[in-house]
C-alpha cells in the first residue's frame, strides 16, 4: 500500500481494522472479476452479501439500526479501498448509504428508520436516489416532478428521473418531487416509493463509455400513488436532498483517492517490470516525473480527504469544505489515471490493467454528484459572496 | 466447548527486512504488523466450533507487551469472546520459556482444546504449540489440515509426503494448525466496533530464563544477475555445458 506520509500512524486501531477488512474483500473478491463484469457492462450483485455481511452499508449511521457505528474516518476509509476496486462499486455503497439511508435516517419518522435502515444494512433492501431530472441536473431545483396529496393523505407522484444509480436493481427509491401549490424548490421533498409500484418503471440507460460495472437507469413515476407514510416527514426544501449529496461526496473525496491509488501503483510496478532500452522504463525521467506527480497528487489528496474527515468527526465540517475536496480529488484521480494509462503505453488500453477503467469511470465521477464546474461555482460564491449562479 | 487459542503479532513479511543495529534482531522501524496467518486460521477453526457448539467460548491468549493487545482484538473482532494479554516486555526466541508461560496460564483455564498454528513466520521455530503440549500432559496433534470434533473426541488430518494420516485423539488436546484448514474470515466492521468492548485481561507474566540466544542475524547474500546464453535449441549445447561444468547440477 502506498503510503509516503505515513498516514496509518495518524489513524486509531479500529480504522486501521475496518481500512484492512475492506482492502482484503477488494483484493480477493472485486479485482478478480472487475475487469469482465466491466467489459459485459454488469454490476456484480453477487458481492451485495458478502458486503453487508461485513458491514459496510450505511457504516456511519448508528448501531441501534443495524448499522456499524463507525465514524466518518473509517466510513471514507471504506469508500477509499471500494474505489480502488472500481467506481461503480463505490458508487453502489455510496448511494445504498449516503443517498438512501441517511435520509431516512436524517429525514424519516422512527417507524420508518426501524423498518427501513436494518434491512438495508443488510443488503435485504437495496435502493436509489431519485433527485436528477433529465431536464434538471446542475439545476436540481428546477425539477418538474410533483407529488399530490391525495384525500385520504396519500401522494401521487408524476415525472421522470435521469441518470440513477441502481435503479434497475433497487426494491425502493428516494424520490424528491414539489409538492402543493407551490413551484418554489421550498416545496421539495422527499418519498419512499417501493419500485414495484404500479405506475413505476426503471429503464436501464445503454450505451455507457464508463461506470460500465454499475447500473445506471431512468426512472418513470406515472400516476404513481404512495400511502401517506411514503413522506419523509422532516425532509423540506432543497436543502434536504443537498444534505444528502454533502454525505456523498465527502465519501467520493475518499474514493477518488482510491482508485488514483490504485492508478498510481499499477504504473509503478508496470515501469519496475518493463524494459525498453535495455532498462525498465522507471529508470527514464520522464517517467519519474509521471510517477513523482501522480504520488505527489495522491498524497495531497489522501490527506485532504484525512483532515475533512477528522472536521466531519468533530461536526466542524462545512459543505464547501467537501466541495474543495470532491473538486481537488476527482480532477486530480483523472490526471493520475489518464497518466498511468499513458505510461503503460498500448498494455494500457487494455481491461486486464485497470487504468483506463478507472480513467473512464472517473470522468463519470467527475461529472456526478455536482459537476467539477459546479462545485467551483460553490467556492466561488462561498469566498466572493456572490453568487454566480444566477 | 472451552476452547484456547494463541496468537502471535508478526510483521508483514511481504516487505523488505533491514537488520537491527544490534545486529541480532530485525529493525521494526515502519513495519506493519498483523496476528499470524496461521493463528488467524486457529482462531478460524475455533470460530467453526463455537458456531458449531452453542455455549462455547473461544479465548484469545497472545503473550508480549501491549502492543499485542490489537492483535487479540483482532480475534475478537472476528469473534472470539475474550482475550487475555501474558505481560512481558519482549518476546523471546526460546520456544520453551514461551511454552512454559503460555502453560502456566493454560493449566487452570479447564480447556477442551488449545489451538495454535503450527508456526510463526518470523522465528520460524515451530515448537511452542508441542512443548506446551507436553508440559501440559495433553495429546498434540501437529499441523492439521482437517479437524472433526464429537463426543468429547477428535479427529484431525496431516498432510504428509505424498500421503495423508488421520489421527483420532481424546479431549483435551492441543492442536496446531496447517495451511488449508479454512480460510480464516476479515472481521466484519461490526466485529471490530464489537471487540472494543470484550474483555482483555491483562496478567502480569514472568519469564523463565531464555536458553537460547540470537547472536547474530544476516540478511541472505545478494543474487548475482542471471546471464542468457542464447535463444532456441542453438543455446542448449552451451547451456548444459555450462550446467555440467559451472554449475554442476548435471
Amino acid at each position: 500500500m502506498t503510503d509516503f506520509y505515513n498516514l496509518d500512524s495518524t489513524l486509531s486501531e479500529e480504522e486501521r481494522a475496518v481500512r484492512d477488512t475492506v482492502h482484503s474483500f477488494v483484493d480477493e473478491k472485486v479485482l478478480p472479476v472487475i475487469g469482465d463484469c466491466y467489459i459485459e457492462g454488469r454490476f456484480p450483485k453477487e458481492l451485495i452479501p458478502e458486503m453487508a455481511n461485513l458491514g459496510m452499508f450505511g457504516a456511519n449511521l448508528p448501531e441501534e439500526y443495524g448499522c456499524a457505528g463507525l465514524n466518518n474516518v473509517a466510513y471514507g476509509l471504506i469508500m477509499h479501498e471500494l474505489e480502488r476496486g472500481d467506481s461503480g462499486v463505490r458508487s453502489f455503497a455510496s448511494v445504498q448509504g449516503a443517498l438512501v439511508m441517511y435520509p431516512i435516517f436524517a429525514f424519516g419518522s422512527e417507524e420508518q428508520k426501524r423498518h427501513y435502515l436494518p434491512k438495508m444494512a443488510q443488503g435485504e433492501i437495496i435502493g436509489c436516489f431519485g433527485l436528477t431530472e433529465p431536464d434538471y441536473g446542475s439545476n436540481p431545483s428546477g425539477m418538474i416532478t410533483r407529488a399530490v396529496v391525495q384525500r385520504d393523505g396519500s401522494w401521487v407522484i408524476n415525472g421522470a428521473k435521469m441518470w440513477i444509480t441502481n435503479g434497475s436493481t433497487a426494491q425502493v427509491a428516494i424520490i424528491w418531487a414539489k409538492t402543493g401549490d407551490d413551484k418554489s424548490d421550498k416545496s421539495i421533498r422527499g418519498f419512499v416509493v417501493p419500485t414495484d409500484a404500479p405506475g413505476f418503471t426503471a429503464k436501464d440507460q445503454h450505451g455507457k463509455l464508463s461506470l460500465r460495472a454499475s447500473d445506471t437507469s431512468e426512472l418513470v413515476l406515472q400516476d404513481v400513488r404512495v400511502p401517506a407514510d411514503a413522506l419523509l416527514p422532516k425532509s423540506g426544501g432543497i436543502k434536504s436532498p443537498l444534505m444528502c449529496l454533502t454525505q456523498a461526496r465527502y465519501g467520493i473525496a475518499w474514493g477518488a483517492m482510491g482508485a488514483a491509488q490504485a492508478c498510481y501503483e499499477e504504473a509503478l510496478a508496470y515501469a519496475g517490470n518493463r524494459v525498453m532500452f535495455g532498462k525498465p522504463i522507471a529508470g527514464f525521467q520522464l517517467q519519474q516525473q509521471r510517477l513523482a506527480d501522480m504520488l505527489t497528487e495522491l498524497v495531497k489528496g489522501q490527506l485532504l480527504a484525512l483532515h475533512l474527515g477528522r472536521l466531519k468527526d468533530a461536526g466542524t465540517f462545512s459543505p464547501q469544505q467537501v466541495s474543495l475536496a470532491k473538486r481537488n480529488n476527482v480532477s486530480a484521480a483523472t490526471d493520475i489515471a489518464r497518466e498511468a494509462r499513458r505510461l503503460l503505453g498500448a498494455n494500457g488500453i487494455l481491461a486486464e490493467y485497470s487504468s483506463m477503467r478507472h480513467m473512464e469511470n472517473l470522468e463519470s465521477v467527475y461529472t456526478y454528484e455536482g459537476t467539477h464546474d459546479i462545485h467551483t461555482l460553490i467556492l466561488g460564491q462561498a469566498v466572493t459572496g456572490i453568487s454566480a449562479f444566477e | 466447548m472451552k476452547i484456547a487459542v494463541c496468537v502471535k503479532r508478526v510483521p508483514d513479511m511481504d516487505v523488505r527486512f533491514r537488520i537491527a543495529a544490534d545486529n541480532a534482531s530485525v529493525d521494526e522501524a515502519g513495519l506493519k504488523f498483523d496476528i499470524n496467518d496461521f493463528d488467524a486460521w486457529s482462531v478460524e477453526a475455533a470460530l467453526k466450533l463455537k458456531d458449531a457448539n452453542a455455549g462455547s467460548e473461544v479465548t484469545a491468549i497472545s503473550l508480549g507487551p501491549d502492543v499485542v493487545q490489537e492483535t487479540i482484538r483482532k480475534a475478537l473482532s472476528m469473534g472470539a469472546d475474550k482475550g487475555i494479554q501474558l505481560k512481558v516486555d519482549k518476546v523471546p526466541f526460546d520456544g520453551l520459556a514461551i511454552a512454559r508461560t503460555l502453560a502456566e496460564e493454560l493449566k487452570s483455564g479447564g480447556y477442551d482444546l488449545i489451538l495454535f498454528g503450527k508456526m510463526s513466520p518470523d522465528s520460524a521455530n515451530g515448537v511452542v504449540g508441542q512443548m506446551v503440549a507436553e508440559l501440559l500432559g495433553l495429546p498434540c496433534v501437529s499441523a492439521i489440515s482437517s479437524l472433526e470434533i464429537a463426543n468429547g473426541k477428535g479427529k484431525a488430518k496431516r498432510e504428509l509426503e505424498g500421503a495423508q494420516e488421520i489421527v483420532e485423539f481424546p479431549l483435551p488436546a492441543v492442536l496446531t494448525v496447517d495451511e488449508g484448514l479454512n480460510q480464516a474470515r476479515l472481521p466484519s466492521l461490526k466485529g471490530i466496533m464489537a471487540a472494543k468492548k470484550k474483555p482483555l485481561e491483562v496478567k502480569p507474566a514472568q519469564l523463565p530464563q531464555s536458553q537460547l540466544t540470537v547472536r547474530k542475524v544476516e540478511l541472505p547474500p545478494e543474487r548475482k544477475a542471471g546471464r542468457i546464453v542464447g535463444e532456441g535449441a542453438a543455446a542448449v549445447p552451451e547451456l548444459v555445458k555450462l550446467l555440467q561444468t559451472e554449475a554442476k547440477v548435471l
